[in-house]
């Protein structure tokens, strides 16, 4: 970078807000996702909106890349600097601006972390549900820009069924404002959806207002364990087929629970192949209904053994447990590697045994939990980045594992986001005419590609091929 | 810096941190919010561990090249693991800072401050007892001869960082002669003392409190002769074999024939007492006389409830609460060896004074070793927050499990203003206050 443009950019947010150090940058070359690593050439810590467009508008004038970040836990290579440039902070606009109770909306900017947010409003008897693994770390901003998911998606949805106004510094440094504290508006396109999930492409979100509800009244937590993965599968499917929406209906595998357990050490049966984690929610009298009439179901698809969480304690220990999973499976080899490929929840029993078949075809260790209620499972490669022999089949069994989702009527990522990673298959999901449109979006507000360039699209798309499944 | 002093240095890291360690991390950032120095800079990445990870693996790959800012970021890491525990993968941070200051130590020099005060701590005071002992003899001449007194007012101090005056005045007062010790009750549990070279110094009373209640709980106890400081202090810097050699005398000090427990009443010691066994991983006969060594390391704490002090408090007759009493945790006690709750039950279980948490309780005072001593603005920063914790609770009584956050603490109060209002004190000298003052009457 040019010392003049790193001078002027600078200079908007003083040099005690402007890392250039060796160290500073190399601590923002990475999220985290194994493999991807980029050095910034200057990250920012603006502290207002103002500061924000000046930023842009220098970056704009020399073409300078920039990628929005919030606490670098994206896990598709999205806040990576793939192309240097300028990484912007959001550690100084990190306020919730208003709680308004009667609109149930809360307005924050954009570095406040999520778990802060649910704790605030659960306060005040309120309920903002998106809640991905990474709540207590991840930003407000982040979740927006990813569109992120979570535990409670199956019942309440993601990120983007609660944001209901945007403040967006554009690539030419204009403010848009789009969407607002309202329960209906049609006023045109729905810009407020097009930004969410935009992965820092389309320009900087700097102001969230989201949308609440009021908190369910009670909750039940209850561990089921099997024998086979099948018969976890096939709970999955019936549960649904009952008619019964619980809030959460998360799976673990084997090799998943040994890891948790190892971290944990609140008595997961580590001898058992499938784990089922299922939490419903709301009225007291429909919750017992539900959960007696769940237990029942498991116990005919050959549950071995089912546990109901006593105190709030032992339940939130539970969903902490599953939410340390994918870091817990790091325990078994240097590199971890997980996908987020989703199909129909009708077709969960099928790709997992998918993922069982691709393992063994490419010798490879894969551990899967996941959102099992939703469709949206993660297997997890777990591996060693420096065996080269190794990650070729890991990026075989990969493409496999995208091909065979998208068969199923799929996709390449639930919750996680395209990035860089996965950039060079989203053609698979969305064909040439999904490109088009989307290139043409991007082009149209970010002409410059200023704004977190080399993510979502790739410079090729990867070669599909076709593989036979019986 | 010289391109051949920076690789130098990445050869020294290839040499002395394990790659596999360093693989351990996947970077999923959930240590970041455990992170005292991450909080307390404004979420500065660089001083995360996982920040400080990536720096370890870019250094050792050779994909950054060697220069102050990196030097910085390890030397800004307090080293109170408190990212351990926060670590879904069980990445063994500790381990990885101690390889990294050592591969940077037998590298570079330091620079004269610190080596200043490593000199003086490490080759002389810590390394040797009796030289402990002469220099506490000079604390207290100089304590006593109202030396004191004069010389803060000349301002002889004013040559020390800022941070050495408040610590100064905050030393306890002198020790009083050690007595014998004679058993109270007929023994059940035989327990060996591990006496702690500050602890044994600068705050004997507790050790001597320590014994009294041992003795009271039916504990014979004894205390090791030519036992040497634990040599934490030096291993957390880097100076691994300076560590060993005290933990070899330890090992030879501490006969475990007949002995329950070799118990401690210095957190940070504790820990490393129970970590023997990293030191020797190359020495078959010291690795396994170090594992069972550190299998009979248990803390005071614990081992008082184990011997039924909450009961014992319980006796006590009520009496109205006079005193706030918090807890700020030793971070090695809480995050190398898991104790946090014997601590707060026996405070809890403790008449005449009120228990309350305190928000952060967890997250390190910035005492640190010496880290106070070598970087007193952050070291200021965090003991600034949490003595706005102390106040927002109304803390009376703050208590510590470590001579280093006992110190801590006490500067803490100094510079507060608080000391009129507010005491600082460990958690042996509560208890013997609370028991053997309603005994003696």
């Amino acid at each position: 970078m040019d010392v003049q443009v790193k001078e002027r950019l600078i200079a908007i947010t003083g040099s005690a807000h402007a890392r250039t150090s060796t160290a500073q940058k190399l601590a923002y070359s990475y999220d985290a996702t194994a493999n991807f690593q980029a050095l910034p050439d200057i990250v920012l810590s603006p502290s207002s909106v103002e500061e924000i467009q000046e930023i842009v508008k220098v970056c704009a004038e020399y073409g300078v890349p920039i990628v929005s970040r919030g606490s670098g836990t994206n896990l598709a290579a999205g806040t990576t600097p793939t192309s240097g440039g300028v990484v912007v902070l959001f550690n100084r606009m990190n306020r919730i601006l208003e709680l308004d109770e009667e609109n149930l909306t809360l307005t924050v900017q954009p570095g406040v972390i999520t778990q802060a947010i649910n704790e605030l409003v659960a306060e005040k008897g309120l309920f903002y549900p998106p809640d991905p693994s990474s709540m207590s770390i991840s930003t407000i901003g982040g979740n927006v820009s990813e569109n992120s998911g979570g535990l409670r998606g199956l019942k309440y949805g993601v990120t983007r069924d609660y944001v209901k106004a945007l403040k967006i510094v554009l690539p030419s440094g204009e403010l848009l404002t789009t969407g607002g504290k309202l329960a209906k508006d049609v006023a045109g396109y729905d810009l407020t959806s097009l930004f969410v999930g935009s992965e820092g492409t389309l320009g900087i979100i700097v102001e969230i207002t989201l949308g609440l509800i009021p908190a369910p009244e009670t909750k039940k937590t209850l561990l089921v364990f099997y024998d086979t993965l099948e018969k976890a599968a096939q709970t999955v499917s019936s549960i649904i087929a009952a008619k019964i929406v619980p809030a959460t209906l998360e799976f673990m595998d084997k090799g998943t629970i040994e890891a948790v357990e190892e971290f944990m050490k609140i008595g997961l049966p580590t001898n058992c192949e499938a784990m089922l984690l299922i939490e419903q929610d709301g009225d007291p009298a429909v919750v017992d209904k539900d959960m007696e009439h769940v237990h029942k179901l498991c116990m005919e698809h050959g549950a071995t053994s089912t546990q109901m969480a006593q105190t709030v304690e032992e339940a939130a220990q539970l969903s902490i447990a599953r939410r340390v999973a994918l870091s817990a499976l790091a325990r078994k080899r240097p590199t971890t590697i997980l996908e987020d490929a989703t199909v129909p929840r009708s077709e969960i029993a099928k790709m997992v045994k998918a993922v069982q078949e691709i393992a063994l075809k490419y010798d490879l260790l894969i551990c899967t939990f996941g959102h099992a209620g939703d469709g949206n499972l993660h297997p997890t490669i777990l591996t060693d980045v420096r065996d080269d022999a190794e990650m070729a089949r890991v990026e075989m069994a990969f493409a496999e594992i995208f091909d065979h989702a998208i068969k199923l009527g799929g996709t390449i990522t639930g919750e996680h986001g395209v990035g860089e990673m996965k950039a060079p298959y989203l053609e698979w999901k969305i064909g040439k005419a999904g490109m088009d449109t989307m290139k043409s979006i991007k082009l149209a507000i970010d002409p410059l590609n200023i704004m977190n360039p080399g993510k979502i699209f790739a410079k090729s798309t990867k070669k599909r091929v076709v593989v036979q499944h019986e | 810096m010289s391109n051949a002093q920076a690789e130098l240095i990445r050869h020294s890291f290839v040499t002395h941190v394990d790659e596999n360690r360093l693989m351990d991390c996947m970077r999923c950032g959930f240590c970041l919010p455990a992170c005292p120095t991450y909080i307390y800079s404004d979420y500065d990445e660089t001083q995360s561990p996982r920040g400080r990870i990536a720096l370890m693996k870019a250094v050792r790959d050779g994909d950054v090249e060697w220069d102050g800012s990196i030097e910085e970021a390890f030397d800004l890491c307090l080293g109170c693991r408190a990212c351990e525990p926060a670590c879904p993968a069980g990445v063994q941070y500790g381990t990885l800072i101690e390889e990294t200051r050592e591969a940077v130590l037998s590298v570079k020099s330091q620079s004269l401050k610190e080596k200043t005060i490593r000199k003086g701590a490490f080759d002389h005071l810590f390394a040797d007892q009796r030289k402990m002992k002469t220099a506490v003899k000079l604390v207290t001449f100089y304590q006593k001869s109202g030396l004191q007194k004069v010389v803060r007012k000349v301002g002889f101090l004013e040559l020390f960082p800022p941070f050495m005056k408040e610590m100064e005045r905050s030393l306890p007062d002198p020790p009083k002669k050690r007595r014998a010790q004679a058993a109270q009750t007929e023994k059940k549990t035989k327990v060996a003392f591990f006496a702690g070279c500050l602890m044994d110094t600068m705050f004997q009373e507790t050790n001597r409190n320590t014994i009294e209640l041992l003795n009271m709980l039916g504990c014979e106890v004894v205390i090791p002769k030519n036992q040497q400081c634990c040599g934490a202090l030096q291993g957390h810097s880097g100076e691994m074999e300076r560590a060993r050699r005290n933990a070899k005398a330890n090992l030879e000090a501490f006969s475990l024939e007949g002995i329950d427990y070799i118990v401690n009443n210095a957190g940070g010691c504790g820990a490393f007492l129970s970590e023997y066994d990293r030191l020797f991983e190359e020495n078959p006969t010291l690795h396994t006389l170090a594992r069972q060594f550190s299998k009979k390391q248990i803390d005071i704490s614990s081992l008082l409830v184990k011997l039924g002090i909450v009961d014992e408090l319980a006796k006590q007759p009520q009496t109205e609460a006079t005193e706030i009493v918090t807890y700020q945790d030793s971070c090695h006690l809480r995050n190398v060896n898991g104790v946090k709750d014997e601590p707060r039950e026996i405070l809890r279980a403790a008449k005449g004074s009120l228990f309350v948490e305190m928000p952060g309780a967890h997250l390190c005072c910035g005492s640190a070793g010496i880290y106070n001593l070598l970087q007193p603005e952050m070291a200021s920063r965090i003991l600034g927050s949490k003595m706005e914790e102390v106040k927002r609770v109304q803390a009376t009584t703050i208590i510590t499990t470590n001579p280093g956050c006992l110190l801590q603490m006490k500067v803490g109060v100094e510079r507060e203003g608080l000391s009129e209002t507010a005491r600082a004190m460990h958690v042996v000298d509560f208890i013997h206050e609370k028991i053997m003052e309603s005994i003696g009457g």
